[in-house]
């Protein structure tokens, strides 16, 4: 997947979820990606935050600690 | 089997609760009052002889044959239009009523040539008349020349301009069944009674024929003639059927039951069942006439392979073609892992087929890569309903409209899409309900016979959210909520919350109004009626959920619902149109790749372990990829294999340049369709599957309701779908093995708790059901969430407006929005295979007169569509219907390539595609587009067939 589809992507979830209060909308983002994102969706989104996460919704990084991390064998 | 015929009461149910005793030819029968003697009669189970009533329309009492004599009263009243009363003693056999009749049977025959199989024939034989003392020599309809030779001005030529149906004035009595068909069952009001007295007679529109007539070609008059002047072409091209199969249409989501009347294996006529539960015995004109595609020459039946997508298509052997692709699929997964192969089902597929290519995926090849096409059109419904309520799924059945005080039509234009639904809801709103549109484009439910909205909101596209969201503002700052009922239902701390978020000033219509385009005066209006009106219901279509708010969209609605208690009873609730047949359906039975059927997910430890138990093998417990997510994977080089049933990925799915690399990169594509679909050029297996009249298993509807879809004939290339995928795991290693569709259905109803009272047997014994159907419900549910929500107490969700990143500009001035037509379906491939074409021969783009003259755009003329992803060229169609800077098209001919300029933006949630928006330019063109000729290339050079080579004859 394209780097500027991921970030659109994920952007679009925080932009959802920022109507919540900060810590249950980090959380409710999480879920989501969580239950929604195919391991290397996932992966590809952690790959881009090492270097940085530029372009990323703040949202979408305080939130990454929650986010399961890919066995990469899946994809 | 044996020609199945309902019985015809004659007038229709009363819906009254107090009833009446009476007496008819000496039995006591009791009725509820208002009911016709005709009726109650025909319930002791004596059939009064009559031509003018039937009962799906109120009686009109014009033929005179059903006159009966009651004790005291003088006269022969006729029993149609006759209610019954307490202790009235009537007879519908004497002496004088014999000859009354034949006299009027005598009348109607002396000017009228009988059809052989029609209700006149069935009426002269009832009335015991045997011979006719009058020939056609007098004054009549019947001969085109008089006695003097002189051309005969009372008769008029056949009109066969329908494709499917001729019209023959000189067999027709006038006895309006047709008019009142085309007003009362359909609301058409395409026919009408010219004329006066014998000069009397049915006309179409203004004494036009039927195909120039605002005629939608439903067939409802002609299922209700009853001399044969209306008749089916096929019935008489083919002869009188013998025998008939209860059966559910394959198209659009209204899900109709049907009797295939047969004659040996051939089809003559396709008559909707009145007994089926969503549409009463009405149809539209693709369920009743275009099954044609069934048999067209374009179908194939053979399987077939081919190592390159530019070679030839070899046809082989089953075996030959499923070791193919078993082969490759598996060399591949060796070479790139598992998660590198998926599949895609389809909602044209029967519960049963959707449920064996999903657990192909999950058991034979090991991952969650299995999605549906209700990806790009539902899905939001699937996750904003079930955050808000706690189920996927629509919240009534269709008779709830009947109910319903005040409608909210949004993003979805019934009378093209769901024709069958919107003739019940034109009937209840011409029986005084109101009605609210939302949409940028003037549907005609805005402005037809007898229905007039009562508000037209023609937001810009994109501003679904912020018009709900709106209408909720209204209603709470003006205290117009159900306190009540939100306090016993919905949850407090969330209502709370989000009473906060609405209240917001910049959720009123005043401030949403310069983004909205809708005038917030009209808002308000419209709020406060929906909310005050009486039963509010929410009806809604594609136009909702084809957004990059899709599923804000859908909780925004369910917000509005809850917030004026109009969920969980009947004619009210949020009810979304589904679009294609089965695909309720197909998301039922576990398409999604983080769902097993039953809507519970993958990483769920309990559910998948109860599934590897039945199963008997290990589960990924890792969602998969969704349909855009497999093309993203698939151009980045991690996706090589992909099995497609029943859909047209190429066609269908947005920014066609991107769906097209995604294919080419693939290793393994697998076709499962009735014809060389656009998906099959990039192809390197095609499965030939059946039609609907081949298959046996369920669709479910828009209402949740299971229709049993059963075989009508054999399937054509010999074998069902559901067993050439249980012989593709086999293939791959996964023992997959039923005996019968019925079977499928029963591991369905093992799996799945809210199928759990669901078999075969049961729907063949009830007709259908809907679910939830199990211990708590054994003949199903047709409403939901009575007396509390599914999820418990309902869930109001904060839903702010965010704009798309999808906007005109300087290079792209206008917004493109998509939709479909009522003769064509989808991508076209059925019924461009049929006589549809004569509706809609090509996709235009609808542009306003202001748009098209300031661009020196004449009507008719071609025209070039171009977004930032690509362009295509259509003709155009200069239409009021548009509001100034948004122009509209369909997708149903693959040449048009409307796909070729929606873009990547998906709903957030889902990923469910953005159809509805896309900022385009618009110029005058006199070439095709380079993807249109890149098309023509493709169509010739990847669908091609090897010509085998001929044995010389000895
Ligand atoms: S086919 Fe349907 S729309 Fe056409 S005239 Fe008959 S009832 Fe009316
Ligand atoms: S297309 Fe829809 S409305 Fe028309 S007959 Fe089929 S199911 Fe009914
Ligand atoms: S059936 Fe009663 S008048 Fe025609």
């Amino acid at each position: 997947m394209e780097t500027r589809d991921m970030l659109r992507m994920a952007n679009q979830i925080a932009d959802f979820f920022k109507g919540y209060p900060r810590e249950e909308a980090r959380k409710e983002a999480a879920t989501h990606l969580n239950n929604y994102w195919d391991p290397r969706m996932r992966k590809h989104l952690f790959e881009h935050l090492a270097k940085g996460g530029e372009g990323l919704d703040p949202l979408i990084i305080e939130a990454a600690a929650q986010i399961r991390k890919p066995k990469m064998d899946a994809a | 089997m044996t020609l199945i015929t309902e019985i015809d009461y004659g007038t229709p149910k009363s819906k009254s609760t107090a009833m009446v005793t009476l007496e008819i030819d000496g039995h006591s029968i009791t009725v509820p009052e208002g009911t016709s003697i005709m009726r109650a009669a025909m319930e002791l189970g004596t059939q009064i002889p009559k031509l003018c009533a039937t009962d799906n329309m109120a009686s009109f009492g014009s033929c005179r044959l059903c006159l009966v004599e009651i004790e005291g009263r003088k006269g022969t009243p006729a029993s149609c239009t006759t209610p019954v009363a307490p202790g009235i003693k009537v007879h519908t056999q004497t002496e004088r009523l014999g000859k009354l009749r034949q006299g009027v049977m005598e009348l109607y025959l002396s000017d009228h040539p009988i059809a052989g199989d029609s209700a006149m024939q069935d009426m002269a034989d009832s009335v015991g008349l045997s011979h006719v003392r009058y020939g056609f020599e007098g004054e009549n309809h019947v001969s085109p020349v008089r006695l003097d030779g002189e051309a005969n001005p009372r008769f008029k030529e056949k009109d066969e301009s329908n494709p499917y149906f001729t019209f023959d004035p000189a067999k027709c009595i006038v006895c309006s069944r047709c008019v009142r068909a085309c007003e009362e069952v359909q609301g058409t009001f395409a026919l009408t009674i010219d004329g006066r007295g014998f000069a009397s007679h049915v006309s179409a529109g203004m004494d036009e024929n039927f195909m120039e007539s605002e005629c939608v070609s439903c067939g409802a008059c002609v299922q209700a003639c009853p001399t044969g002047s209306l008749l089916e072409k096929s019935v008489i091209a083919l002869g009188k059927p013998e025998t008939s199969v209860i059966t559910t249409c394959a198209y659009c989501g209204v899900g109709c039951s049907f009797k295939a009347e047969m004659k040996g294996d051939e089809v003559v006529r396709m008559v909707p069942w009145k007994d089926g539960g969503a549409n009463e015995g009405h149809s539209c004109v693709k369920g009743r006439f275009a099954w044609g595609y069934a048999s067209h020459k374009d179908r194939v039946t053979k399987p077939m392979v081919r190592d390159r997508i530019t070679d030839p298509w070899k046809e082989v052997s089953w075996e030959e073609a499923i070791g193919f692709a078993a082969r490759r699929f598996m060399e591949i997964q060796k070479k790139y892992g598992r998660g590198s192969i998926g599949g895609i089902t389809s909602s044209r597929c029967t519960n049963e087929e959707v449920f064996a290519v999903q657990k192909m995926v999950r058991t034979a090849f090991h991952n969650n890569n299995v999605d549906t096409c209700a990806r790009v059109c539902h899905s939001p419904t699937g996750y904003g309903l079930s955050k808000t309520f706690g189920t996927s799924a629509g919240t009534q059945d269709f008779k709830s409209v009947d109910e319903c005080d005040v409608m909210l039509v949004i993003g979805a234009n019934p009378t093209d899409a769901h024709p069958v639904f919107a003739s019940r809801m034109k009937k209840r709103l011409r029986e005084g309900a109101k009605l609210i549109i939302l949409d940028p484009r003037r549907i005609d439910m805005v402005r037809s016979p007898h229905v007039v909205a009562d508000f037209h909101l023609p937001l810009r596209p994109g501003t679904n959210v912020a018009v709900v969201n709106a209408l909720s503002h209204v209603i709470l700052t003006e205290g117009l909520e159900a306190k009540a009922y939100i306090a016993e239902r919905c949850d407090p701390k969330e209502f709370a919350r989000w009473t906060d978020f609405i209240r917001q000033p910049v959720n009123s219509p005043e401030a949403m109004e310069s983004i909205t385009g809708v005038s917030a005066a009209e808002v308000r209006a419209a709020a406060r009626l929906y909310a005050t009106g009486g039963n509010g219901a929410i009806y809604y279509g594609l136009g909702v959920t084809e957004h990059s708010q899709g599923s804000t969209m859908v909780m925004a609605m369910a917000n509005l619902a809850m917030l004026t208690g109009n969920v969980g009873r009947n004619g009210v609730g949020v009810n979304p149109l589904r679009g294609q047949n089965n695909v309720q359906g197909s998301c039922d039975m576990g398409s999604f790749p983080h769902e097993y059927s039953g809507y519970r997910h993958v990483g769920d430890n309990s559910v998948r372990e109860m599934f590897e138990q039945v199963w008997q093998t290990a589960l990924d417990s890792e969602p998969g990829l969704r349909i855009p997510n497999m093309f993203d994977a698939a151009v980045e080089g991690t996706f090589k294999g992909l099995y497609v049933q029943g859909e047209d990925i190429a066609q269908s799915d947005p920014n066609t340049n991107h769906v097209t690399h995604a294919l080419e990169a693939l290793e393994c594509v697998v076709v499962q369709d009735l014809f060389l679909n656009e998906t099959a050029a990039f192809a390197h297996v095609f499965f030939p599957g059946t039609s609907f009249l081949e298959k046996d298993g369920t669709f479910t509807n828009a209402e949740r309701r299971i229709n049993r879809v059963r075989q009508v004939k054999a399937p054509m290339q010999g074998k069902d779908e559901w067993q050439v995928v249980c012989e593709l795991s086999q293939a791959m290693g996964y023992d997959m093995h039923y005996n019968s569709a019925s079977e499928i259905m029963d591991e369905i109803a093992r799996v799945t708790p809210t199928f759990a009272g669901v078999s075969f047997e049961k729907l063949d014994r009830l007709g259908s059901v809907q679910w939830p159907c199990n211990d708590k419900a054994p003949e199903g549910t047709p409403l939901m969430h009575v007396g509390g929500f599914v999820r418990g107490l309902g869930r109001f969700m904060i839903t702010e407006f965010v704009p798309t990143t999808e906007r005109t500009n300087r290079f792209f001035p206008l917004i493109l929005t998509t939709g479909r037509i009522l003769s064509q379906y989808n991508v076209g491939a059925q019924t461009r295979r049929t006589q549809n074409v004569a509706w809609h021969a090509e996709d235009v783009l609808e542009i306003h007169p202001h748009d098209a003259e300031v661009r020196g755009i004449r009507n008719g003329q071609m025209v070039s569509i171009s977004s930032r992803v690509g362009a295509t060229t259509l003709r155009a169609l200069i239409s009021e219907r548009m509001a100034q800077g948004v122009v509209y098209t369909t997708f149903h001919h693959p040449v048009s390539g409307a796909n070729v300029i929606t873009t990547e933006n998906s709903d957030w949630a889902t990923n469910c595609p953005e159809y509805k928006v896309t900022a385009v330019q618009v110029t005058l063109s006199n070439q095709q587009s380079d993807w249109q000729k890149d098309w023509e290339i493709r169509e010739d050079e990847n669908k091609r067939i090897a010509v085998k080579p001929l044995v010389a004859a000895e």
